[in-house]
């Protein structure tokens, strides 16, 4: 039995049926992110601005991962409109840029996070704070390359002169050592889980155009407007994700 | 037979790097916006989420064809949108009924 409306728009709805369930796939992901935003507008608020960490994500990064995700937009709906002209090869080659970008975007977001995973906070007996990235640790000590400072507050603010020397921190003297993961702070518990669900989304994106890139293309073969038809699908989901980012970097990296 | 022929998809390619043209530079309005010094705090962040409405705007409108879409597609988008402004709207509303904190 073949699967009706899978080329052909259906009369009532004018388009096919894949279409109108990714935009209702689409629509429960906007609500999704929206609880997850809400939640964000409403902790940040309710933190004031001088319990708010700024300048803690690395701007040129986060533009750099912005314009790679405009650019994978670009190139995934340029493989769809190939496909509309019959152009096999060139459909090959923007959707292969397109995953690529969207590699480099994971690769970048996880050097993100590892330099995140590896920043730690010391609170040592005499109530100063050591803020700093891991060089080793051991039963006897802590090494930091970072500085002391005299408390938490300073260290929400970017720091002109924020030195960056090897501290050896006894390790009898350390009342508590933190990574800046997500257990942080809210902020970062934010960062974490919104960055998080979008890196997901990422790959879940590359698996379904890698898929329709390798083993998926030769539906080409047999029906090459269905298979047209499950590009410019999954492009929709793809450009859902860039949206996602479009507010993400804002709200997260620049206010 | 193909949907669409050469000229159209190299003119339709053209459109593409126009959009993303666009998109750059509402990336770099958006990053100046971050760093300019302003009177107060809120200007950076209006023009910051102004620049974002406009990116999304161009990805919705060209690149999801939200421009020239079938009336269907155009009420799931209205009836998604109706939502998510109310899911966020009673969020941020909820928090002027904490005590302390808004004008309960």
């Amino acid at each position: 039995m073949d699967v009706p409306y899978t080329v052909q728009p259906r009369p009532d709805t004018g388009v096919y049926n894949a279409k109108v369930g990714m935009w209702l796939f689409l629509a429960s992901e906007a609500m999704l992110f929206g609880g997850l935003f809400s939640s964000y507008i409403l902790l940040r608020v309710a933190a004031g601005p001088e319990n708010w960490p700024q300048g803690w994500l690395s701007v040129p990064l986060g533009t750099i991962n912005t314009i790679l995700l405009a650019l994978s937009a670009i190139t995934v709906v340029l493989a769809w409109a190939a496909c509309k002209a019959r152009m096999f090869e060139r459909y090959k080659l923007y959707q292969g840029i397109t995953i690529l970008l969207a590699i480099v975007f994971l690769g970048i977001k996880g050097y993100e996070y590892s330099t995140k995973f590896t920043h730690y906070q010391a609170v040592m007996k005499d109530g100063r704070i050591a803020d700093g990235h891991l060089v080793r640790r051991s039963a006897d000590a802590v090494v930091l390359r970072g500085e002391f400072v005299k408390d938490r507050k300073s260290l929400l603010r970017p720091r002109a002169q924020a030195t960056h020397e090897e501290i050896v921190l006894p390790a009898a003297d350390v009342v508590s050592l933190r990574s800046y993961g997500p257990a942080m702070n809210t902020f970062l518990a934010v960062y974490f889980t919104l960055t998080g669900l979008h890196g997901l989304h990422v790959l879940g994106g590359v698996v379904v155009f890698a898929y329709l890139w390798g083993p998926g293309s030769r539906l080409w073969k047999t029906d090459p407007d269905r298979f047209t038809n499950r590009v410019e699908v999954a492009g929709l989901f793809w450009h859902f994700v860039d949206l996602v980012w479009i507010f993400l970097f804002p709200a997260l990296y620049l206010t | 037979m193909s949907d669409l022929s050469l000229q159209e998809y190299n003119r339709f390619s053209r459109k593409c790097a126009l959009v993303f043209a666009a998109a750059v530079c509402g990336t770099l309005i958006m990053v100046g916006a971050s760093y300019a010094p302003l009177p107060q705090r809120s200007y950076n962040i209006a023009i910051i989420l102004a620049g974002a409405c406009v990116n999304a705007a161009l990805v919705a409108g060209h690149l999801m064809h939200l421009l020239s879409e079938r009336k269907t597609i155009y009420a799931l988008v209205a009836f998604t949108t109706l939502f998510f402004a109310a899911l966020v709207g009673l969020t941020i509303w909820s928090w002027y009924q904490v005590p302390g904190y808004g004008t309960y």
